[in-house]
C-alpha cells in the first residue's frame, strides 16, 4: 500500500470539503494554505450565500467556513501547513512548500489543486498607483482585518463580487460614489444591484476609468464612455474625486503549479480563462493529480464544495481505498451540481463545461 | 483608519501591536497582518517599482501580486499582505529588486 499522504492545496470551500471526505476514509490528509486562515475567498464573505440549501445557502460566508473547518476536528489524520505556500511541483507528486524562511518537501500519493483564482487587473493609465485595489482585497482588508480601504470608492464592474463588494464598504461606513460597467447591462443578480441603487449608488453602463490621478496615491479619476468595440469615446470624459478604485473585472484561475508538471491547460473564456484540462473525475491529464473549485474553472462556493467531494471520493477509490456508499453518494452530488447550473445565471458556465467536454 | 461599527462585524477588544515602519514607531492590532495595520496608519504606499521608480500599494492582498513586497527585520521581497504583524517589528520601504 503507499503510505504517502493525500495532499491538498488550498483550503477554500473545495479543499475544505474534499479534506472531509478524505479524512473520514482514515487517510492521512495534509491540507496546506498560504494563508494565516482557513477558508480561501469564505473568510470574507459576511453576506448571505446565494446557491443550493445543501451547501448552506442563506447563511453568511464566514459562518459556513466556521461549520466546514468544525467538521475536520477531532481527526488525527490530519496535518495542517497554514502561511504555507506551495511554490513548485513535480512529475513524481512531491511538493515543495515555504514556511516563512523554512523549506521542506511533501510527497503525495495524491494531490487535488484547489487553489481558487486570483482577481484580474484593468488596463490604464496609473493603474498601479497605490488606491487602485482588487475587490477581493478591499473586502480582505475591511472583513478581515477591520480596516477601511479609504474614503470615496469608485467600484469598477456590476458583475455580483463588485454589487456585493459595493454594499459591504457601505455597511462599513464608507462611501460608493459610482458603480461603472463597460457593457451594456448589469452582469450580476438585480437583487443585489437594486439594494445598492436603494442606498443611492449611481450604476452607469458603457462607462470606464480612462486613468487614474494622483502624486503617491489616488486622488482622482477620469471615466470615459465607451462604444460598442469598448474603446474610449474621446469627449466624453468626466472627472471623480476618489481615493480609492476598486477593480471587480473578473477572476482567472491559478493553474501555475499544475504548468510545472505539463498538466494540459486549455483556454475557455466562460470558466475564467487557462483551466486545466479535467474529465467527469475532476482528475487532470497527469493521473493522480486533481483540480476543483475556481481553479478548475470560475464558478462560486456551492459548487466547489461538491466539486471538492467527487474529486476527493475519485481520488480514493483511485488508491484503491473504499469508500462507504462512494456510487450513491457521487450520483446525488452530480445531481446536486446540475441543479446548480440550471438556472439562467449557470448557462456560462454549462457553455464553459460543453467546451471542456465534461458538462454532466 | 479603521472600522469603528459595523452591522454584522465586530472588531473591539484587539491588542495594540507596536512595530515601526522607517524607524518611526506605529501602533497595529492583533490579527494585524503588516499591510493591514500599514493601511490603517495611513501608509499606502508600500514599495518602489523596479525600473520607474513608481510607487506601489498593495493590489491582491491575498499574496499573488508582489505588489506589496517590503524589508521587514532586514529580509527584502517580504509580502507584507500575508505576513502577520509582530511586536517591534522593523518595517521598511523597498526599493526595487531590495537589497540582501
Ligand atoms: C464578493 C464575493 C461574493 C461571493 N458570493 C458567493 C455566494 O453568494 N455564493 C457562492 O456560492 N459563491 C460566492 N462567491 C464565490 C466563492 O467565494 C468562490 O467561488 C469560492 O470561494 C471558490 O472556492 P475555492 O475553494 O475554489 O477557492 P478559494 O476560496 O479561492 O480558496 C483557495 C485557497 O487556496 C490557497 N492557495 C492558492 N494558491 C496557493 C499556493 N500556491 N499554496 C498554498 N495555498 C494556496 C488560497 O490562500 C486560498 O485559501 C463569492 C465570491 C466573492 C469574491
Ligand atoms: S498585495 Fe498582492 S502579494 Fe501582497
Amino acid at each position: 500500500m503507499n503510505e504517502a499522504p493525500f495532499v491538498i492545496i488550498g483550503a477554500g470551500p473545495a479543499g475544505l470539503s474534499a479534506a472531509e471526505i478524505l479524512l473520514k476514509s482514515g487517510a492521512h490528509v495534509v491540507l496546506i494554505d498560504r494563508s494565516d486562515r482557513l477558508g480561501g475567498q469564505l473568510t470574507k464573505q459576511t453576506h448571505m450565500f446565494f446557491g443550493s440549501e445543501k451547501q448552506h445557502a442563506s447563511k453568511r460566508g464566514i459562518d459556513i467556513l466556521k461549520l466546514m473547518v468544525d467538521a475536520l476536528s477531532g481527526y488525527d489524520n490530519l496535518t495542517v501547513h497554514k502561511e504555507t505556500t506551495v511554490v513548485g511541483m513535480y512529475k513524481d507528486k512531491t511538493l515543495a512548500c515555504l514556511k516563512g524562511e523554512t523549506y521542506f518537501k511533501v510527497h503525495a500519493q495524491a494531490i487535488i489543486v484547489a487553489t481558487g483564482a486570483s482577481e484580474k487587473a484593468l488596463p490604464f493609465e496609473n493603474n498601479d498607483l497605490p488606491g487602485v485595489y482588487a475587490a477581493g482585497a478591499v473586502q480582505t482588508l475591511m472583513n478581515v482585518y477591520g480596516v477601511k480601504p479609504g474614503n470615496k470608492v469608485l467600484m469598477v464592474g456590476s458583475g455580483n463580487i463588485g454589487l456585493i463588494v459595493s454594499y459591504q464598504l457601505m455597511q462599513a461606513g464608507i462611501e460608493v460614489v459610482k458603480l461603472v460597467e463597460a457593457a451594456d447591462s448589469i452582469s450580476g443578480y438585480l437583487v443585489h444591484a437594486s439594494k445598492i441603487r436603494r442606498y443611492g449608488v449611481p450604476i452607469e453602463m458603457n462607462k470606464s476609468v480612462k486613468r487614474a490621478i494622483g502624486k503617491t496615491a489616488v486622488e482622482a479619476v477620469e471615466l470615459w464612455e465607451l462604444d460598442e468595440h469598448w474603446q474610449g469615446i474621446p469627449g466624453t470624459e468626466e472627472m471623480i474625486e476618489c481615493d480609492t478604485i476598486c477593480l471587480a473585472v473578473g477572476l482567472a484561475p491559478l493553474t501555475e503549479l499544475m504548468q510545472q508538471i505539463g498538466v494540459e491547460i486549455t483556454f475557455i473564456g466562460e470558466l475564467g480563462g487557462n483551466v486545466p484540462r479535467i474529465n467527469p473525475r475532476f482528475e487532470t491529464s497527469v493521473p493522480g493529480v486533481y483540480a476543483c473549485g475556481d481553479v478548475a474553472g470560475i464558478e462560486e462556493a456551492s459548487s466547489a464544495m461538491i466539486a471538492g467531494k467527487i474529486a476527493a471520493t475519485h481520488a480514493l477509490l483511485n488508491a484503491g481505498i473504499e469508500v462507504d456508499k462512494a456510487e450513491s453518494s457521487l450520483a446525488s452530488w452530480r445531481q446536486e451540481l446540475q441543479g446548480l447550473r440550471n438556472g439562467p445565471h449557470g448557462e456560462k458556465v454549462r457553455k464553459g463545461l460543453e467546451k471542456l467536454g465534461v458538462l454532466s | 483608519m479603521r472600522i469603528t461599527e459595523h452591522p454584522i462585524l465586530s472588531f473591539k477588544g484587539k491588542k495594540p501591536v507596536v512595530f515601526f515602519y522607517n524607524g518611526q514607531q506605529l501602533v497595529g492590532k492583533e490579527g494585524d497582518t503588516i499591510a493591514s495595520a500599514l493601511h490603517a496608519a495611513g501608509v499606502k504606499m508600500l514599495s518602489e517599482s523596479i525600473h520607474l521608480k513608481r510607487p506601489r500599494g498593495f493590489y491582491c492582498a491575498i499574496g499573488n501580486c508582489a505588489s506589496c513586497n517590503m524589508v521587514v527585520n532586514g529580509e527584502p521581497n517580504v509580502r507584507t499582505c500575508i505576513t502577520p504583524l509582530e511586536a517591534n517589528m522593523d518595517v521598511r520601504m523597498q526599493e526595487g529588486k531590495g537589497r540582501v
